[in-house]
Parts: C-alpha cells; structure tokens; sequence
C-alpha cells in the first residue's frame, strides 16, 4: 500500500477533528491542511459548468420579469463642465419609449458610499449620479431611455442631443502630476517607508540599476458585459446583478434610496468573469432609479463601449525602481517609487509597491506610491491591484541587477531571499518560493538558457528564455459568515453570501464542506450571491476561499454542539462535548473511539426533527496581524522575437507556484492559466487607449483593445509546492490573482534574453523591438 | 440603429433595380456593415440582400478566375484553384477576421469594407471628416499608430482595413459592376480613392452601382507568392503592415514581380515603384531592400507610426527573399 492509501485509509477509519475556534498564534492548524479523505485535493469538474453549457445557467441579463422594460443610456463626449442644452423630445416621441431619465426628472439619491468607507460600503466613487447638470468624466451617463424593446431604447438614444459647456479638465498625466500629487493611503497606512538611506546605499553599491517602468490603462474585459435586472415591490427593491459583492451592494443600495438594508436584495447566481471590475457603478443605481420613476422593472445591459464609458479599469503608473548589490549579490538598496492615476476619491489605489514590501531581504528600503487625480472614469481594483504592473518593474529590475552582476537570476533571487518579512519583521506563515525556483526550474531545463543575449536564433526568431517571482497578499476577510442546514437524509446545504464569477468557488467549497463535514461530494449543495444569505464576502482579494472556509469551520462548531444536544441517552455520542469529537462517515464519532458513532440522520431521526439549521461567523483574520501571509510563485517563459518584424511569441510558459494546499487542482490549474493568460495580455498587447486632448477613450472594444487570442497562448505548465499553510483554514491561500503578477516580467526578462533590448514600457508591442 | 427596411434580391439585376439610386447599402454577410448601422456611422433607409448574387468560382477562357461577389470568404480560401494557382489570395483571406466571420462575409463586401480608425467609429465623441464631412480629423493629432504612411492627406490618415484586397491588388484583379447605367470593369487599384478633400468618398462606385464578381487575370508568376501580415497579436488585429508578393525568378533575374501593401494607406497600396524597380533586375536581398525603399520614399509619417516605414520595407526584403528561396 502506497503512502497516499495509507493515509487515506488511516483517514476513513479516524475522526476528523473540528478546525479551531480562532486563528491565532497557539492554535493547532485546520485538520483539513492535511487530511485526506479524497474530496479536498480531486480535481472535480465545475458544477457551474453543465448548465453554462446548456444554457441553463440565468445571468444578470437573463432574468425576465412581467412587464419589464430595457434601459439604453447616453453618454457624455466631454471630460469636464455642464450640459448646455439636453433634448429629450424627439427620443420621447420614438416608437417605444416609456420614458427618458436626466438630471432634470431622476429620483434624489444620495451619492454611492464609497468602498472601504464603511463597513458594507461598495461605490466605486463618491459622485452624484444624474443629480445636477455637471459632466465629471468623458463618458459619464447623462440620459437613461427606457423602452419596450432593447432596440427601440438604442435608437431612441441616439436622437437624444446633448451641448455641453466644457470647463478645463485634467485629463493629461503629465498635467495631472504637475498639479501635485497625494501619498496613497491603503490599509490604513500612508504607502510610503524608509528603512535606513536607501539613496546613500545605491549610490555607495557595487553594482546599481535605476530605472523607469510605465505601464499603461487597463480594463478588465469581463466576457460578460456588466447588466442588471431591477425590480421595485413598493419599497423593497429586487436586483439581479453581476456582481462581486452582493452584500455590501444591497446596504448601499439601501443607503442610496433612503431604506433598510432589509428591503434590498441582491443576487448574482452567475457571473461571467468581475476581476474586480464588478462592485457597484453607476449603471445599476441609474436602473434602479429608472425602474422607480417608470415603476417597471428595468433591464440594463451595457453595450462593450458601455463598460468602458462607465466602469473604470486598471490606472496607468510611471514607476521608478532602482537596486544597489554588492558584488556577491546581496541587496543594499530597493527604491521602488513613482505614480499611479487615480480618480478624485482614492479608494482603489494602484499601489504597484506592494511585491516589494514582502519579496527581497536588503539593506535599506524607500517606497513610495504617489497618486494624481485625473478627470477620467474612476480607477479600480483589477486582477492583483499593485502586483501585477508592481511586479513587472521589480522583477524586470532584479533581472537587470542579474545582468549587471553576470549572475543567474534566480540564484540572484534565492541570495536575497528574506527570513523575515523585510518590512515588519514578521515571520512568514509560510514561504517556499525557493522550493518552488527549484522544481521549476528543473522542470523548464533552465539549464539549458544562454545567458547571453541576442545568441540563439532559429531563422528569423530569436530565442530567449526569462524568469520571474510571482506573489499576491494572503486575505481572509472578517465579514465571514455561514449558516449550514442538515435534512434528515443526511444532506447539507451551506449558504454563504459569497460569489462565483467562474472561478470554481462553489466547486470548490463543496469539496471542503463534503470532507468537513464527513459526506459524500453529492450530499452537499453550496447555495450563495444572494445577499440575504449569511456573511459578508466580496469576491476580492483572492480570498473567498479562506473567508468562507473558516466560515463553515465555525459553523460546524455550532451545528455539532446543536448535534450532541439532541442525541439520545442511549447514543453512543451521548454525554460527549464537541471537544472529544470529530466527523466521520456522515455522522461524529468519538476522537479516540471511533466505535462511539452516530451518523447525522440517526440523530436527527432520533430527535425527531426534519432538520437542523445553524448559522456562525468566522473568528476575525487575526493570522494576517501575526504572520506575513503570501502566495508565491517562480515563473518561467520562452519566447521568440521575430528579428524582422520585431513580433513576440510567447513559445512556452511554466507556473510553479507556491500557495499552500491545492483543493481542487483542476479549477486551480485554470484560474493559474487564466491569470498567466492575463500577465501576457499584460506583458504584450492590453491598453486602454485614453486620448488625452478629451480625455476619451478610444478603443472600447475586444476589436481594438487587444486581449490575447487563443494564437497567442502557448501551452502553460503549473506546478506547485503543495505545502499547506499551517496558519490559515485547510492550509489554503489565495490563488485567483497569483498568476498575473511575475508574468509580465518574466515575459519581459525573456525578451531581454533573446534580444538584448530591454522594454520598460508596457505593452511590447512589435515596434518596439524592431 | 436606425430603423431601415429589407428586401432580398434574387440576382443582380434586380439588386440594382430594388436599389435606384435612393438612400440604400446593400448587405452581404454584414460582418461590417451591421457594425456601422449600430454605430449609426451607416443611415441608409433600406437595405438590399445580395448574398443571393453568385457564390461560384469559375475558370475563364483566357485562364483566369471569375469569383462571384456573394462567395464567402471562407470558400474563396478553401477553393482549390486559389490555393494552387493564386495562394497570395488565399493566405491573405485566412490571414483575416475569424473563422466564424470569414464564414459569412462576402467577396464584395470585403472589399468595400470601411476603415477601422478609432475617430470615424466615435459617433459622438469625436471628429472625423470621413464620418461627418468638413468636421475634422481628430486621428491626425491622435492615437495613429495604425494609421496611413502613404497616399494620406490633411483630411484623412486613415487605412483600408481589407486583406483580401491587398492580395487582390498584386493580382491586378478586374473589379465587375452593375448599376443603373449597365455594366462595367474597374481595376482593383483603380476602385478605392485616396482621401485628399473627399476621404467620404471611399470608391470610384456610382451611387447604387453593384460589385458582381471579381476576376482574376491568368498570371503564371502567382503560383509562387505570399501573403505576411504583421500585428499587434497573433490573429484578429488588423495590419500594422501586410505585403502581397509573387515572384517569379530566371537565372537569378526577377522575370515577373506582384508587390502590394495593407495597413499602409487609404487603399490597397500597389507597389508599382518597387516593381519597376525589380523588374528584369537581379534578385537579391540588396536590390529586394533597395526596391523596398523606393516605394517607401514617398512614406510620409505621423507622430506614432513612423515604425511602418523600416517595418514595410523590412518586411518586403523578407517576404520577397523567401519567394525567391534558392533561386535568390
């Protein structure tokens, strides 16, 4: 019998042990870091995948109400200023048209509280939406048509004129700078520290880079365009979203409109892909207030320009990062500082600093994140906020310190690799980056690069290989909550308001609840994205699967307290406490006498009950105050340039990632090739062409806003450690925006390699290697 | 979109006459056209169906090639003829678009398929004089990475976006059309104008003139060329520059060159220069580069897209290296 059988047997025959009550320094880990019962670690199809495939699945666009009626909006073509002259009549009189919505007839409403303000605060911004005659970005909403039919509101949009009275606006970055800038403010910490005079030590350093990295706007290209579908019963207003944070949108939305959080409700059973991009905009407070004004339910489904026009992406940053080593290597100096865009409200700062605060051990330290307002849509989260355009410029950085040294660059790394968190001191919960170096570089004959550049060639392409490190923060969110509810058949249904915008979140979770709770994968359903349900989780941060986690944990707690409540006398659980027993076979045994079981329907049964119903939150986060919690990865790329036409070819990629343990590598293997998908996006083709005269943007479509195609994605390989985090819940850390970060540098570094030319300003485009 | 009225037409005929000479487009696979009538760029108060014209491929007497203007594009590249004998035509047609808009656009429509600059899609938002004549062009002090190097004037820098075209161009194709006054044969690089005052006006068509077939003249020196397109990614981008060559080599001479580029101007550029160039001469890299460089001399750049003029030439030397192969 191998190793892995033994384990599992020795796992079907033993109690599995409740996971601790707090996440603390002094608590032994989550049980399910390492237990293997064959739920956690199979590679499980989505369950979200049949009915997507059938059509099936109901997406924000797809709920049909009686009496409903489709929303088409105008927008604004000038950056800044007030509407001159807004005629609605002709597009009042179109076949159709139930009614136009503008500053002049919308419904007060107060501002979108905005996120991070408050508890359950979702906005995207602060600003009035359709309160007043003022224009605040190029492509704000300034008329809502509804009509019978989606195409009778678009036409009668069209005939909508609008004049404006422009006022100066700035809507160019340099302009934006020379305005002055703001110290980013994350976390509660200003984005700014010094350890020790870095200056001094660069210019004292055996070697020194210094240079400046630029990368460009961004969206998100969710493939499913933001829509809603809202409904009014008197006051109580129904929302069908795609949406990343239901709960904290039905409280603002609630706020907005003057009610109780009680009379909002918001769900978002299917979400075709948020990247951060899907909190909450204007779009659905302007439906929503449409819905009221026409008292129908509204449908509105933004075009592709729409999005761009209304939902901000990914801020443009100029970064400066300069290195001084000594001859061995070691670091002296980091200086990683500069700006990022940002809009008015600062609330999604693109804080590019974030890898080097946590990567590197070295002697001094200076970062600094500066932000300058721009009179644009406003910026927002987008996959790995900071560390992904962050990383491009330290990890290229590194790469050219390995240069300038002649040394290999991930011996370079592994020589600065820190024992400690480099900023706070703090020890790692668990960091096996250099395992993961190793493996990889194994498995991607690293051996065989030439070091020197511009020497391989095979005809007209030449060939380079590259590397980079990859990390993302650990978050576990403190709004955890769940409520678990057991039928006498021995089923369980988990209800949590979380969300699944495609990444496996439910597959996921029904695998851990399955192994947690002792039951067979199809005994268990995981119902959640409807803000009436317990908890308080966006789908940010790559964190649901922690928050949730740790949220059925205590939950079960309560559920088995609940248990050992209504067994019998003559149980063979009877007079045990939730301490001296664990789960096995769908039902508790006792820890050390798993003889002593029952399973959950003979217990409910006994009780007579029909079921049994138990709702907890999760302990708070305090694992993050204690240890410094990241996910890592080593990332390696081949690419071929083409020496005539200065074209990229990415020819071959591996991902060997460190993320603590893996539930479901299936669904975990996607999201690491979706996110590398998105790193060469990054590295290559993706920007937002912002034209800075206007302030406008200029190519609101997958025609023109170049995404990678499927000719442009080689094979991707993944790999990870497997070693499971002994401090967080089933030893898991996030894993949704790992990816993205290193890839753009490893990218980069690889062109580097078969080029000789370095690129500091993304994307990398043909021209600028020609 | 503005309301319009449908009418599917049978043939050719009765395509011209449902057309008149009123305010109506006529729609193949709509692949572009559809686009414009969302972006209300397109008005026209009807719309004639003329995927119903001929969708065959048929030899002619002289050894050419008559392509009707409804065959799909996807057709045109699988056509074994093609693919043979005119293989520029075919790479050039898979070098665009996707598979599942090749499988609906038609001959005719690609080639009065309109230009794909940013400006002239902003209905609202910004100037363009081909969308809205004497309004301005906010492309020439804009993003015009992408746009022309050639044949560009102060009204418009914008590129036809066709690849097909391009091929078709080399080829010297004959362009057959059909309108209210009878028919007639246009050469392709006679068909698209160059914008100068009147970038609205994008072809040499007469209001409700009709494309019925493109032919394809006998030309022996098209069983060896290419088609090399070079973009942003690695399909589903239009040019940043295309070169259409075929080649033909004796003793080291060139006996017969077809040179054309895409991405380049307001039209489908023939590169009657390079060819004069070429012809009868020696074919080296040296006399390719040198070729490249004489049509590229009259390139006439924009603030982002100086790159195409060495990325034109550079290609060309290539693509015109790779089809003299051993005999270079």
């Amino acid at each position: 019998m191998s190793n892995v059988e033994d384990a599992k047997q020795s796992a079907m025959n033993s109690p599995l042990e409740l996971a601790p009550d707090s996440w603390a320094p002094g608590n032994g880990p989550d049980p399910l870091i390492q237990h293997n019962g064959g739920r956690i670690g199979a590679s499980v199809s989505r369950v979200d995948g049949g009915p997507k495939v059938r059509g099936a699945a109901p997406f924000a666009a797809e709920f049909a109400l009686d009496d409903m009626v489709y929303a088409a909006l105008v927008f604004s073509t000038i950056a800044k200023g007030r509407i001159a002259t807004l005629d609605t009549t002709v597009a009042e009189a179109a076949p159709g048209v139930v009614l136009v919505m503008t500053h002049r007839n919308a419904p007060r409403m107060r501002p979108m509280p905005l996120f991070g303000t408050s508890e359950k605060a979702a906005g995207a911004d602060s600003l009035p939406i359709m309160q007043d005659d003022r224009v605040r970005w190029n492509g704000q909403a300034v008329a809502v048509v509804l009509a019978e039919t989606r195409e009778q509101a678009d036409h009668a949009a069209s005939m909508i004129r609008v004049t404006y009275e422009t006022e100066p606006a700035t809507t160019s970055f340099e302009q934006a700078k020379a305005n002055g800038t703001e110290t980013a403010h994350l976390f509660g910490h200003d984005v700014h520290i010094e350890i020790g005079d870095a200056e001094a030590a660069l210019a004292a350093a055996h070697v020194s880079v210094d240079a400046t990295y630029r990368t460009p706007y961004q969206n998100h290209n969710a493939i499913e365009p933001h829509a809603t579908t809202v409904a009014w019963h008197s006051d109580e207003l129904v929302m069908h979203d795609a949406s990343q944070l239901v709960g904290h949108q039905a409280w603002s939305l609630a706020h907005i409109f003057g009610i109780e959080e009680e009379q909002v409700r918001v769900t978002a059973p299917y979400v075709g892909g948020a990247f951060g991009g899907k909190g909450l905009w204007s779009h659905q407070v302007l439906a929503a207030a449409a819905a009221k004004l026409a008292d129908r339910p509204v449908r509105l489904a933004l075009s592709r320009e729409g999005v761009y026009r209304l939902v901000g992406g990914r801020a443009r940053t100029e970064q400066r990062v300069a290195i001084g080593a000594g001859a061995d290597g070691r670091f002296d100096a980091i200086i990683h500082t500069g700006t990022a865009v940002s809009g008015r409200d600062k609330a999604a700062p693109e804080a590019f600093a974030f890898p080097t605060q946590s990567s590197y051990a070295a002697g001094s330290f200076q970062i600094d994140v500066q932000l300058a307002y721009q009179d644009m849509v406003t910026n927002t989260t987008m996959r790995a906020p900071g560390e992904a355009v962050g990383s491009f410029a330290i990890e290229s950085a590194v790469d050219e310190v390995a240069v300038a040294l002649g040394m290999d660059p991930i011996e370079l790394r592994i020589r600065n690799e820190p024992d400690n968190d480099p900023i706070t001191g703090r020890p790692f919960s668990s960091r096996h980056l250099v395992e993961a170096w190793r493996a990889g570089a194994e498995r991607f004959g690293w051996a065989k690069r030439n070091p020197t550049p511009g020497t391989v060639r095979d005809g007209e392409w030449l060939v380079g290989m590259g590397c980079a490190a990859a990390t993302h923060l650990y978050v576990r969110q403190p709004g955890g909550a769940a409520r678990i509810t057991l039928t006498s058949d021995g089923n369980v249904t988990v209800d949590v308001a979380a969300h699944d915008a495609g990444m496996g979140t439910a597959t996921a979770q029904g695998q851990v609840i399955a192994e947690r709770l002792g039951l067979e994968p199809e005994q268990v359903s995981f119902r959640f994205a409807d803000s009436r349900m317990p908890g308080l989780v966006a789908a940010l941060g790559s964190s649901q699967t922690v928050t949730v986690g740790a949220a059925v944990a205590a939950a079960q707690r309560v559920l088995v307290a609940e248990l050992l409540k209504l067994v019998g006398h003559d149980s063979p659980l009877a007079g045990l406490t939730t301490e001296q027993v664990g789960v096995l076979d769908g039902g508790l045994a006792k820890l050390d006498e798993p003889a002593r079981h029952e399973s959950y329907t003979s217990i409910l049964a006994g009780a007579g009950r029909d079921e049994i119903a138990v709702e907890a939150s999760a302990p708070p986060p305090v694992e993050m105050m204690n240890w410094s919690m990241h996910s890592y990865g080593a990332m390696f790329c081949e690419v071929r340039v083409n020496g005539v036409t200065g074209e990229t070819r990415v020819s071959r990629f591996l991902g060997s990632m460190d993320c603590g343990r893996v539930l479901n590598p299936k669904t975990a293997t996607s999201q690491f090739r979706g996110g590398i998908i998105m790193g060469l996006g990054l590295a290559l083709t993706e920007q937002t062409h912002f034209d800075e005269r206007k302030g406008r943007i200029m190519n609101p479509s997958l025609a023109e806003y170049h995404l990678p195609v499927h000719m442009d994605v080689p094979e991707i390989d993944v790999i990870w450690t497997g070693i499971p985090d002994p401090h967080t819940p089933m030893g898991a850390r996030g894993i949704g925006e790992l990816s993205i970060t290193g890839t753009g540098a490893a990218i980069a570094n690889a062109i580097f390699n078969a080029t000789g030319k370095r690129i500091r300003d993304l994307p990398i485009t043909p021209d600028k290697l020609m | 979109m503005i309301p319009f009225t449908y009418t599917r037409a049978g043939d050719a005929a009765e395509a011209v006459r449902l057309a008149g000479r009123g305010d109506v487009k006529y729609i193949g696979g709509g692949t572009n056209l559809v686009d414009l009538l969302r972006e209300t760029i397109e008005r026209p108060a009807a719309l004639v169906d003329v995927t119903g014209l001929s969708s065959a491929i048929e030899p002619r007497g002289n050894g050419g090639l008559l392509i009707g203007a409804a065959v799909r594009n996807t057709a045109l590249a699988e056509h074994r003829d093609v693919r043979t004998r005119y293989p520029v035509l075919a790479r050039a047609v898979l070098a665009g678009a996707s598979g599942q808009i090749r499988n609906m656009a038609t001959v005719g429509g690609n080639i009065l398929q309109r230009t794909r600059c940013a400006y002239f899609y902003d209905t609202e938002g910004s100037r363009c004089n081909k969308r809205s004549p004497g309004q301005g062009c906010d492309a020439i002090d804009g993003f015009n990475r992408t746009h022309a190097i050639l044949g560009a004037s102060s009204s418009c820098v914008a590129t036809h976006p066709s690849d097909m075209c391009v091929a078709l161009a080399a080829l010297g194709a004959t362009v057959h059309l059909e309108g209210a006054d009878g028919a007639r044969t246009v050469p392709l690089t006679d068909l698209h104008r160059l914008p100068a005052d009147h970038p609205e006006i994008e072809t040499v068509l007469e209001p409700g003139e009709l494309i019925t077939a493109v032919e394809l003249p006998p030309l022996a020196a098209a069983a060896r060329s290419t088609y090399r397109k070079v973009r942003d990614r690695a399909s589903y981008a239009f040019a940043l520059v295309s070169v259409a060559a075929a080649l033909e080599v004796d003793n080291g001479r060139v006996k017969e060159v077809r040179l054309a580029l895409g991405g380049v101007a307001h039209k489908p550029w023939r590169a009657w220069a390079a060819e004069t160039a070429l012809r009868d001469g020696p074919a080296t890299t040296r006399a390719f580069r040198a070729a490249a460089q004489a049509e590229l001399a009259a390139a006439n750049p924009l603030p982002d897209n100086g790159f195409k003029i060495e990325l034109a030439i550079r290609t060309i030397t290539a693509v015109l290296g790779e089809l003299a192969g051993s005999d270079a």
